[in-house]
């Protein structure tokens, strides 16, 4: 790890004040700290938001929205009681990500703005465009199993890593970001970019913002019986998604009137197509419509290295994420969250 | 720039500096404090071998800046026992064999701690077999684990039962 200056601001005006180009802020620093040590990353300050007040509420805005400070911890907001009745889907793609140890540290905004798991990207000797721009990518001739089916370049065919993020996408959440020209929010649809020619440029916040909340709009709490995540992993637990789908449906009278779905870990952000999410609407729910609307959402999708399988197993985990979101979203957050592994096995 | 802090450590209070920020929690305690018992496997997150306790809740040591945790209360393997006396959850791994080597037990005692404190896992073996997932263990030694955590939240809340009645 190179040496850096810590700074502890008070307030959020603050860190943006101290904020200088070689600057990074400081979340939890699970991903953070991990890619320091690796040499990925070397910012020349770390500016700590852990102390910032007012960063760590969830709260129900007049509205009908709900809030939720960058600081709330991963943890903390998956088992927040009202939260969790409230947006089931996305407790259990929280749940779903990392371990317990992680989660207890993680925060809302630095899962929000976690950076690729592709090995060459955390490698500091390997070429990655993404990490130092136009010096190539070795993720192509190398080890791209989990890469990109959808939406990636010739530049870059990393996917995003966040399971928490695949839901927001899908309830349509809104960031609120506060940079040095002052305060925006950016619909969720435009926080992750693909990577074209230019895949440095991650997101859509600009130099020196802050993420300083989320927020869920109230039609997002109308999904609450019929929502859940599914995530397909190489082992049960503490693995990321090779592919995940966020699926929530609201039904009336038996059939669809509402429909929303998002893939993950196929694409550099959240995955999803509006026409996929209309033709279900005003359908009666089942496998085989499912199976349509899952073609169509992965409609498109392309091998960018030795991931053919992604492309099937993308459909079918889209069209099972429906057909469990149909059956009703349980009443206690199932054992495995997001697995695909329903029953418990004994000890 | 060197950083001062003070931190609780299994109830003890610790004066530090730190000539540099870069020194993590973990190497903070193994180097430092001569508290050995807190082991670094992967130093990345991805083992659970550096578990302790921050403010009660379960994080890995080897993620976490010293310099962050100024006025934090960290407890380590070393602070579960009282005396010759061990915490019913060491109690439960040494009468389960929840260990072979024992590298990484350390870790899966102050995870499971944490596990218990959090009340997500109760006592369903697949609950808790998912709450440790962020242990792993090279000998392989899941299901003494698994059936050591479980007899520890049994017995834990049925103490617990026995205060307040
Ligand atoms: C072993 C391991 C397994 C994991 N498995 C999963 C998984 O299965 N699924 C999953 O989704 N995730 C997984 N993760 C990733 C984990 O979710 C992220 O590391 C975590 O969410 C990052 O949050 P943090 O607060 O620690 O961020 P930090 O490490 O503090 O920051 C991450 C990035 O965000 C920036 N940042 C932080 N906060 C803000 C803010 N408020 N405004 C602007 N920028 C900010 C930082 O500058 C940095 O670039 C795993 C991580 C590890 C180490
Ligand atoms: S896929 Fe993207 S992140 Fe990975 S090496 Fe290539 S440019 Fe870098
Ligand atoms: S040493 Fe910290 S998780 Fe492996
Ligand atoms: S007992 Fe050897 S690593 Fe777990």
């Amino acid at each position: 790890m190179k040496p850096f200056d810590y700074l502890r601001p008070a307030s959020v005006e603050e860190a943006i004040a101290v904020w200088t180009p070689d600057a990074a802020y400081l979340g939890g620093g699970t991903n953070l700290v991990d890619l320091m040590k690796t040499g990925a990353l070397h910012p020349g300050k770390l500016i700590d938001l852990n102390r910032l007040l007012g960063l760590d509420l969830i709260e129900m805005l007049a509205d009908g929205s709900t809030r939720i400070g960058a600081m709330v911890r991963n943890a903390d907001l998956a088992h927040d009681a009202g939260f969790a009745a409230t947006f089931p889907m996305i407790a259990e793609a929280l749940l779903s990500g990392a371990s317990g140890q992680l989660r207890n540290v993680a925060t809302v905004g630095g899962n929000l703005m976690q950076r690729s798991r592709c090995a060459y990207f955390q490698d500091p000797y390997s070429a990655c465009n993404r990490r130092t721009p136009g010096v190539g990518c070795d993720a192509k001739e190398g080890d791209n199993r989990s890469h990109a089916i959808l939406g990636f370049s010739d530049a870059c065919i990393a996917t995003n890593p966040s399971d928490f993020c695949v839901s927001l996408a899908a309830l349509d959440a809104v960031v609120e970001v506060h940079g040095p020209r002052g305060r925006r929010d950016i619909p969720y649809a435009d926080l992750h970019r693909l990577p074209g020619q230019t895949p440095e440029k991650e997101t859509a916040l600009e130099a020196g913002d802050l993420v300083l909340a989320i927020r869920l709009p109230s039609d997002a709490a109308a999904f609450r019986l019929n929502a859940r995540y599914l995530k397909v992993r190489e082992r049960t637990s503490f693995a990321f998604a090779l592919v995940s789908a966020a699926a929530a449906l609201r039904l009336e009278g038996g059939k669809i009137a509402a429909a929303r779905l998002a893939l993950g870990a196929v694409a550099a952000k959240p995955w999803r197509v509006p026409a996929a999410e209309a033709m279900l609407v005003g359908q009666s729910p089942g496998p085989a419509l499912f199976a349509r609307a899952a073609a169509m959402a992965s409609a498109g999708a392309a091998p960018s290295g030795d991931n053919l399988y992604k492309i099937e197993l993308a459909r079918r985990t889209a069209a099972r994420a429906l057909s469990m979101a149909a059956a009703g979203t349980p009443t206690r957050m199932p054992a495995l969250p997001a697995s695909p592994f329903g029953e418990p096995a004994h000890v | 720039m060197s950083h001062s802090i003070n931190l609780t450590v299994n109830g003890t209070r610790r004066d530090v500096t730190l000539e540099d920020a870069r020194v993590t929690l973990l190497d903070l305690l193994r180097e430092r404090l001569a508290l050995p018992g807190t082991k670094k496997g992967c130093d990345r997150g991805q083992c659970g071998a550096c578990t302790v306790l921050v403010d009660g809740r379960r994080i890995n040591a080897c993620l976490a800046l010293a310099v962050t945790l100024d006025g934090a209360e960290v407890t380590t393997i070393e602070g579960l026992a009282k005396g010759d006396h061990l915490h019913p959850v060491q109690a439960a791994f040494v009468d389960h064999d929840g260990f072979q080597c024992g590298y990484c037990t350390p870790g899966q005692i102050m995870s499971a701690v944490g596990l218990i404190a959090e009340g997500q896992a109760g006592i369903d073996p697949e609950r808790i077999r998912e709450g440790m997932s962020g242990n792993l263990c090279r000998c392989a030694a899941y299901h003494g684990i698994t059936e050591a955590v479980l007899d520890a939240s049994r017995r834990m809340a049925e103490e617990e039962v026995r205060v307040s009645a």
